[in-house]
């Protein structure tokens, strides 16, 4: 903007008695006074940017202020493209590009470098030995970045706070009785007196027809009166699962399911929360449950399997740790 | 008055006449797509500007707190000091949600200018040596400004970015050996995370990622400057020695400067105007939360797509999983994108033979291999960057989610191959048109 005013100063007063560098150009009274007008429109708008700052109370304050700012600063530009199009001289410059190379200097330097080294005798042995002192100086220099986490153990990724006994409670809380849950809806439910922010914590409930259940060998009493739990955390990538597929027309819709909404990974909550369609690469791991004498539901284990997205090296039969 | 200013200068410094002198008569060949690059610089100085002013009031914390601000929808609600602090910012303090959503407008565009940039400089062969320092130098800045951008949303902590933030993980976690060792690096644990990842992330996006991007940037301008611009060849005088062009000073220091206002009033009305990232009404992130039909800003579309079209499999070695699936959509495929971009140049040097420098563009039509190869990998892009958007497809037109993934994934494969062929049999057709044209004239003219 600077350059621009320096510019219009200048240009009035190029010398006239010396041999001319960028040659004259034809005034342009109409095009400078429109950059003139362009501008006081500008200072207006910019004037008016800080009037609608110091109001207050003002309805859609933020579309004003971002207005009266945007077409300030358009005006301003339109009056630079108008002084670069109209205003100024626009010669045609030729200039060489640049040589390819320059081989003299690069030789010299070369020689410099060469030459300085002319008292060393056993070159590579020093060379080997400052590469030594440098790397050992760069692996001291990262390795305090090891303490950003714990680098080899990674048992605490198997961790998921569900222990025998403990009740499924909501987001508030409050504990679930067997009988809240209903057909057709899901339900989230997280550990009792424990960070429903860890990633083994959230859980979905869903309630289905003991008779449509066909959970895997081994898993049958993991169910509770056709109520079965899973881990929220979709095992593709970690988000959480909060759709629910219900068929309004069962006889020709597809089965029930729990879908992520990130990447629409769909797990089957009957046959053990195996995935039906989707990139997920393993099924969700199930929350063994049971009922206690009040009715509460209250969890009979940890998960089936390790909880959230899968991770290199992951032991899939290892679930609790 | 500019004579006594230059001579003050000169006498401390030793050179600026000689330096200024040059500068000033740099010579700068016009062509519109030449100002795709000025675009994206120009976005990112609006960003670091915004970006100083947001940071001014933003709170790096996850510490939890209950709202009890100014919007009643939030009352009472359990949330992260980072994520209360956008909301006031948004919400309470004057011309700070212009400020915001500027500088997400910023971010959007400046990653779009990046990409057009990109695909200027390929299809027109300006990567080829002497300047193919230079590209490579550009193409580490797109990528810079993908992390940058993602770190910049995630930071907010509101819903959608925590969904973000949940998938990153996941891709992290996906590298094979390393994965979980390098989550728990970054995050400090599993998800989400130890509290200093979120002042990690802080800095990484205020001052490591800028301070890489602003340092390359400099790098990538002073070499153009050292080589000097490229041009198409329009006029006779401009050759593979000669460029031609109008001076830094006068004539293109007011076009520059008018590109760099008109940039950030776009940016200030969009801002203003364009409602964008409505954090407040997304909500506090929570684990156990999510909500349907999220998507990233547009730059991350072609990895989500990405994640969603590879079939459901981790590979599996007896109870190990040696790859989670993850790692294909969201490491695999966009390394693969960026290592063709980076290897490009060698591979039309070792399979094209031409080891020559270049300070002439090419007309894409000119090198049909390179613009079919080209637009074939764009095309493959383009299509899982569609597919990203499978779900708001759905929604829109009623085309089922499970259908169009298929759908999409014969496209991924089958459409790279349909533009291969199609771009190169268009640029053979108009050098046989302009060939046939030139002869018509020759035989027009020379014959009495």
């Amino acid at each position: 903007m600077v350059g621009g005013l320096l510019l219009l100063v200048g240009r009035r007063r190029a010398r006239e008695d010396e041999q001319r560098i960028v040659p004259r150009g034809t005034p342009d009274t109409p095009a400078e006074t429109a950059v003139i007008l362009l501008l006081l429109a500008c200072a207006a708008c910019a004037l008016a940017f800080v009037v609608l700052y110091a109001l207050d109370r003002l309805p859609h304050q933020t579309q004003l202020l971002g207005a009266a700012l945007g077409v300030a600063l358009l005006l301003f530009a339109a009056a630079l493209i108008l002084i670069g199009k109209r205003l100024v001289v626009t010669e045609e410059l030729e200039e060489p590009y640049p040589e390819e190379e320059r081989l003299v200097e690069t030789h010299e330097i070369e020689r410099i470098v060469e030459e300085s080294g002319s008292r060393i005798t056993r070159r590579r042995l020093l060379v080997m030995a400052g590469g030594a002192a440098a790397g050992s100086l760069g692996l001291a220099a990262v390795t305090p970045a090891v303490s950003l986490g714990p680098l080899l153990d990674t048992d605490r990724f198997y961790k998921a706070p569900w222990t025998r006994g403990r009740r499924l409670v909501d987001e508030h809380g409050r504990p679930y009785l067997a009988s809240d849950i209903e057909k057709d809806t899901f339900y989230s439910a997280y550990p009792e007196a424990a960070d429903p922010e860890l990633i083994g914590s959230p859980v979905v409930l869903v309630r289905l027809d003991p008779g449509d259940l066909h959970l895997p060998d081994g898993r049958e009493h993991y169910a509770l009166l056709g109520i079965v739990a899973y881990s929220k955390i979709c095992t593709h990538a970690g988000c959480a699962i909060s759709l629910y597929r219900k068929p309004t027309f069962a006889p020709v819709e597809p089965r029930p399911a729990l879908v992520c909404p990130c990447h629409y990974s769909t797990f089957d909550p009957a046959t053990g929360g195996t995935v039906l369609f989707g990139p997920a690469g393993r099924p969700l791991p199930q929350l063994p449950l049971l009922r206690d004498a009040r009715g509460y539901l209250r969890a009979a284990g940890n998960f089936s399997g390790p909880v959230g997205p899968s991770w290199g090296g992951v032991r899939e039969d290892r679930a609790r740790a | 008055m500019i004579r006594r200013v230059v001579r003050y200068v000169d006498q401390r410094s030793g050179s600026a006449p000689l330096l200024l002198k040059k500068a000033l008569r740099y010579v700068f060949p016009d062509h519109w797509s030449f100002l795709l690059g000025e675009v994206a610089l120009y976005s990112f100085l609006v960003l670091l500007a915004t970006g100083v002013y947001l940071t001014f009031f933003f709170v790096g914390s996850t510490a939890r707190t209950v709202y009890h601000g100014s919007y009643a929808p939030l009352h009472g609600q359990v949330m992260s000091e980072a994520y209360k602090s956008v909301v006031h910012l948004s919400l309470d303090v004057k011309a700070g949600l212009l400020i915001r959503q500027t500088h997400h407008w910023a971010a959007n565009v400046f990653v779009a200018a990046i990409l057009l940039h990109l695909l200027r400089v390929f299809f027109t062969g300006a990567y080829r040596k002497p300047r193919d320092l230079i590209y490579y130098i550009g193409l580490s800045m797109l990528g810079l400004a993908l992390l940058e951008g993602y770190l910049g949303y995630s930071l907010a902590d509101d819903l959608l970015s925590g969904m973000g933030l949940a998938i990153g993980y996941a891709v992290a976690l996906s590298i094979p050996f390393v994965g979980a060792n390098l989550a728990s690096l970054i995050w400090g644990g599993p998800f989400p995370g130890e509290p200093q990842f979120w002042p990690r992330m802080y800095i990484a996006h205020v001052l490591l990622l800028p301070l890489l991007i602003g340092g390359l940037l400099v790098l990538h301008i002073a070499l153009i400057v050292g080589r000097h611009h490229t041009q198409f060849r329009e006029k006779r005088k401009q050759t593979e020695r000669t460029v031609v062009g109008m001076p830094a000073f006068p004539a293109y220091l007011p076009r520059s400067l008018g590109l760099a206002l008109a940039v950030a009033g776009v940016l200030f009305l969009l801002g203003g105007l364009v409602q964008i990232n409505p954090v407040w009404l997304w909500g506090p992130f929570h684990v156990g939360a999510s909500t349907n039909g999220a998507q990233p800003d547009w730059y991350l579309g072609w990895l989500i797509g990405g994640l969603r079209l590879v079939p459901g499999f981790d590979v599996v070695v007896g109870h190990y999983t040696v790859v989670p699936n993850p790692f294909w959509g969201g490491a695999a495929f966009p390394l693969a994108v960026f290592a063709f971009l980076f290897a490009w140049p060698w591979l039309e040097r070792r399979f094209g033979g031409d080891r020559r420098q270049h300070n002439l563009l090419d007309r894409p039509r000119d090198a049909p291999w390179r613009t079919a190869i080209g637009m074939a990998v764009l095309t493959f892009v383009f299509v899982v960057f569609v597919a990203g958007a499978a779900d708001r497809i759905y929604v829109t037109f009623g085309l089922t989610y499970t259908g169009q993934i298929w759908v999409f994934r014969v496209l991924a494969l089958v459409l790279p191959v349909v533009a291969l062929y199609l771009t190169r049999r268009v640029c053979l057709e108009l050098q046989e048109g302009e060939r046939v044209a030139r002869q018509r004239q020759l035989a027009g003219s020379s014959p009495k």
